[in-house]
């Protein structure tokens, strides 16, 4: 594809992001989990900062890749992609909408800030049932699909489901 | 030996994790419960991931164009730089979790410590580490003392798996030159610092899992300038094994 005729201003380009999904969550996007840090042009490269969920995490470098492929299907050829591990990816970083969506696919949010973030036996937090809204839930296991869940279940109704941790 | 105290220092770190993951990763499947299969799993994927940040610095370091993969795929047992302690077998759960409890209760303190390093790239690979540590931490530590604290038969494992490792501990918190020269720039804490946390830590954490740690025990040296037991030939023939099959092998 040629080059663009007029670059598209920093804007345009987090608008096109937020609609590339989280290919492990589908519902929210690498946007609304705070992955994306930094987007600016660099002369005529335009540079997309990105920020690693959990080191090991399978899915970065499909993320990375993903993001890639959306920008470069705008026109945009000159790009260069970064990574970036400090300061660290924290679910702080998770927006307010990103926090709806997994509510409505059926994944708790994070609760509290990354300070209540495990630490050695610090108390469970108090989780919410994604699908009930019930308080009354318990911890199965704190790793759970992915590296950022934690499997938890609902008492009331009864459910499993997977609780998005504090990081 | 490397004559940058740094790189031996990367690989160290990165070693440990190393092969660690590869142990634990073995579990995928061998659990005795799922909840436990799937958080080895996952505990090995972030060590893995770890792995590849320390190893990825230490070939930088290096300047001869190696990469983390190469690092872990290319070298033989004498150029690896992890404990003693990773590399003890799995044999049988207790001892895997165990291992996994005396591994983590130093891990964490020393990657607290290395985030305020000197060394900036020592330092965000380590704010990086160790929040997912935290909760490795937790685990461990959650199930030692239920174990430790369970049956007759499960208190017995315990305590036999920590009366066979506990002598590997101690590598991890004895100094040498390639310690000490990170220390005084900085760049690393002293390990005696880091010996004191682990200390208190684990008098409370064996006392409420009602465990012994043995007395009078010779403390077993070497992994860190790569004199292994006889355990970690067998461990990386299997890790390499495609690698050396397949030389260039890629995924």
């Amino acid at each position: 594809m040629s080059a663009l005729a007029t670059k598209p201003s920093t804007d345009d380009v987090w608008g096109w992001l937020e609609e590339v999904p989280d290919p492990e969550i589908p519902a929210v996007s690498v946007v609304d989990l705070g992955i994306v840090r930094d987007v600016e042009w660099k002369g005529g490269t335009l540079v997309v900062t990105v920020t690693p969920t959990y080191s090991g995490c399978p899915a970065t470098s499909f993320i990375s890749r993903a993001i890639e492929m959306a920008i470069r299907a705008r026109g945009i050829d000159d790009l260069k992609m970064e990574t970036r591990i400090s300061p660290a990816w924290t679910t702080d970083w998770i927006s307010d909408a990103g926090r709806e969506k997994l509510r409505e696919f059926g994944i708790a949010p994070p609760v509290g800030g990354a300070a209540s973030c495990a630490g050695a036996l610090k108390v469970p937090p108090v989780v919410t049932c994604p699908r009930c809204g019930s308080t009354h839930t318990e911890r199965v296991s704190q790793f759970g699909s992915t590296p950022c869940k934690a499997s938890y279940r609902c008492l009331d109704c009864l459910e499993p489901f997977d609780y998005f941790k504090s990081f | 030996m490397n004559d940058n105290p740094t790189i031996e220092f990367a690989l160290r770190m990165g070693d440990n994790c190393l092969i660690l993951a590869q142990q634990v990763g073995a579990w995928c499947g061998h659990a005795p419960v799922v909840e436990e299969d799937i958080a080895f799993a996952n505990v090995a994927l972030d060590l893995i991931g770890q792995t590849k940040l320390w190893l990825g610095y230490a070939g930088e370091l290096e300047g001869k164009g190696r990469s983390a993969d190469d690092l872990a795929f290319l070298r033989d047992v004498r150029q690896f730089r992890n404990c003693l302690l990773v590399e003890q077998p799995n044999d049988e759960f207790a001892k895997a979790l165990m291992r996994q409890f005396l591994f983590d209760a130093w891990h964490h303190p020393m990657l607290t410590a290395l985030t305020k390093s000197s060394n900036a790239r020592i330092a965000e690979i380590a704010e990086k580490s160790v929040k997912e540590v935290s909760y490795h931490l937790e685990r461990s530590h959650d199930l030692i003392t239920r174990l430790g604290d369970g049956s007759p038969e499960s208190h017995a494992k315990m305590q036999d798996a920590l009366n066979d490792l506990w002598r590997f501990t101690g590598e991890l918190m004895t100094p040498d030159s390639v310690d000490e020269a990170l220390a005084a720039d900085g760049a690393a804490p002293e390990l005696s610092d880091v010996q004191a946390e682990y200390t208190a830590y684990m008098r409370s954490a064996l006392e409420e899992a009602t465990l012994v740690a043995p007395e009078k025990v010779h403390m077993y040296q070497g992994g860190k300038t790569g004199v292994h037991t006889e355990k970690l030939g067998h461990l990386v023939a299997e890790m390499q094994w495609m690698q050396r099959a397949y030389p260039g092998l890629k995924w």
